[in-house]
């Protein structure tokens, strides 16, 4: 049960003069139930790869199984892909419609021919899960703050019960607070539910903090597919490609450039306290 | 598929054509389509097709670039074609049960097809060697002396760039809309008539909802940076006849006294 990129490639226009390749040879695994980083500078071709694993894009060459069946084989049902891993784009609130925050979370599994129970039950589920009160299910989406919206957005998609959930920039426009009840809630959902999550992002110091692998894009190619403190020894090559390691790793490896004996792979500011209290009680 | 039509697409390329003032582009164009309807012979067809030959080759856009444009009006062509071949009476030519395709009937519809083709041809190499920005403003220039008869000229100019401007925006806002919501489940493509409207509604509420948006935004960004319309306001880039633009409508001139005199004389 899992998702296999298999030497994917894929050209925008091809055959014009505008060609440009934005997947190079991407070769990935996603076994069941981690939780990964995407990560790469604006143009890297993360957004291209992740329309790329629910079939909305077909790659110019390569395969992408999905539980072990070709995507786009002609007897496959993509529907049902779509259903499976869920795609929540970049400003997930522009999509909404409906004249109800409640029917537009439906929207979702009732195209999946579900009865009217089955659906109000699983959007009931979805709002609860993104943490919306109760007072907002029947408002107009429109009304909504901005962070709200695209809680009801992400809503809209995990009523359709996804075993792979991928965010193209969720916590995109929002402020330090409104990224914060985003990402915890995601995170939360993860332990809760033990689904796939695909976090897209540009800011390691997002990711760092909840997911157990990292994946680096640049170019179109991965450059590094680790766990988060190897990613980040490389923070000077990170450099390089427009990206930064999180603040974390700079103060440590300062530190470590002093002298201080600290381990210099620790990813949050919770490990790093501790580690300089290890260092310190052993020297002192 | 909305991307391949090339109809009033700007091809960026540097050519004798793509330099030339706006106007002359545009007082070109029109005067080539009334040239396709001067002229009634052959010889007047065999000249207009070679006058479009060189301004194509002069433009340097393939010309397979503006046979793909020509792609989305077959099906128009199509209809005047047919309706001018069995629905023009006279000296009957074959008769297939009820319908007669007829001398004059043939000679008219090949006339149009010709006519159509070259006039669609003409003017998408006007706006493939144009951007639209200076097109607008070349219209505004043009269109200038309208401003005595309470024609606003600017705000029309105005309303023309952005309206071309936000093309371009919207389809790719429409990609990205119907990306997301086939995401969740929704199928634009089965079932009948009805059902394809109503699926519609999905991409169209969010859709509107972000031109309004957008539109605000402009109308805001525009009042930030003072604008207040066409009056006493100047260019950056003011439009300038050069030695090029007069040639290039001596040329026109010849080609069109040309044209008139084939009409007359043959």
């Amino acid at each position: 049960m899992s998702i296999i990129v298999d030497h994917v490639n894929y050209i925008y226009g091809e055959d014009t003069a505008l060609a440009v390749h934005a997947l190079k040879d991407i070769n990935l695994v996603i076994p069941d139930g981690q939780f990964i980083g995407l990560i790469g500078h604006t143009g890297s071709g993360k957004s291209t790869l992740v329309q790329h694993l629910n079939g909305l894009m077909r790659p110019t060459s390569g395969a992408i199984y999905y539980n072990g069946e070709d995507i786009h084989d002609k007897e496959y049902d993509k529907k049902q892909l779509r259903s499976k891993v869920g795609l929540v784009f970049q400003y997930p609130e522009h999509q909404l419609f409906e004249i109800d925050v409640f029917k537009d979370v439906c929207f979702g599994p009732k195209n999946l021919g579900l009865s009217q129970k089955e659906t109000e039950l699983r959007a009931y589920a979805a709002l609860k899960q993104v943490g919306l009160e109760d007072e907002f299910f029947y408002q107009s989406p429109f009304d909504l703050s901005g962070g709200q919206k695209r809680r009801v957005a992400i809503a809209g998609v995990l009523a359709m019960k996804p075993e792979v959930l991928i965010l193209d920039e969720p916590t995109a426009g929002l402020d330090p607070k409104g990224r914060d009840e985003i990402l915890d809630q995601i995170a939360k959902l993860k332990e809760e539910t033990g689904i796939t999550v695909i976090l897209v992002s540009h800011s390691m110091e997002d990711v760092a903090k909840y997911v157990e692998r990292i994946i680096v894009m640049n170019r179109g190619g991965v450059l590094y597919d680790d766990a988060p403190r190897e990613v980040f020894q490389h923070y000077k090559e990170l450099e390089q490609v427009g990206l930064a390691a999180p603040q974390v790793t700079y103060i440590m490896q300062a530190l470590a450039k002093q002298g201080m004996p600290v381990d210099t792979s620790v990813t949050t500011i919770a490990e790093a306290g501790l580690e300089i209290l290890r260092v310190l009680h052993k020297t002192v | 598929m909305i991307r391949d039509i090339t109809l009033g697409q700007y091809y960026q390329a540097d050519s004798v054509i793509h330099r030339l003032d706006p106007r002359v582009k545009l007082v070109a164009t029109i005067g080539f389509i009334i040239s396709l309807f001067v002229v009634d012979s052959w010889v007047g067809y065999v000249a207009a097709a070679l006058f479009l030959a060189c301004m194509i080759k002069l433009s340097k856009v393939p010309f397979s670039y503006m046979v793909k444009g020509m792609r989305a009006i077959v099906f128009i062509l199509m209809i005047t074609v047919v309706f001018n071949l069995f629905l023009t009476p006279g000296e009957p030519l074959v008769s297939v049960w009820k319908l007669t395709i007829t001398k004059e009937g043939l000679r008219i519809a090949v006339m149009m097809a010709v006519r159509l083709s070259f006039l669609i041809v003409g003017s998408s190499l006007m706006t493939l060697t144009t951007t639209p920005n200076s097109l607008t403003d070349g219209m505004e220039k043009l269109m200038k002396p309208l401003k005595y008869v309470k024609v606003p000229v600017h705000e029309i100019a105005m309303m023309m760039s952005i309206a071309l401007r936000f093309i371009p925006i919207l389809l790719e806002e429409t990609d990205k809309i119907m990306k997301a919501q086939i995401a969740r489940g929704a199928d634009f493509e089965s079932g009948n008539l009805i059902k394809k409207a109503k699926a519609m509604v999905p991409l169209l509420v969010p859709l509107f909802i972000s031109a309004f948006r957008r539109a605000n935004d402009l109308a805001m960004a525009m009042e930030a940076r003072c604008y207040r319309g066409g009056e006493h306001r100047t260019k950056m880039k003011p439009l300038c006849y050069r030695a090029a633009d007069r040639a290039a409508y001596g040329v026109l001139l010849a080609y069109f006294a040309g044209c008139v005199a084939i009409r007359i004389w043959l």
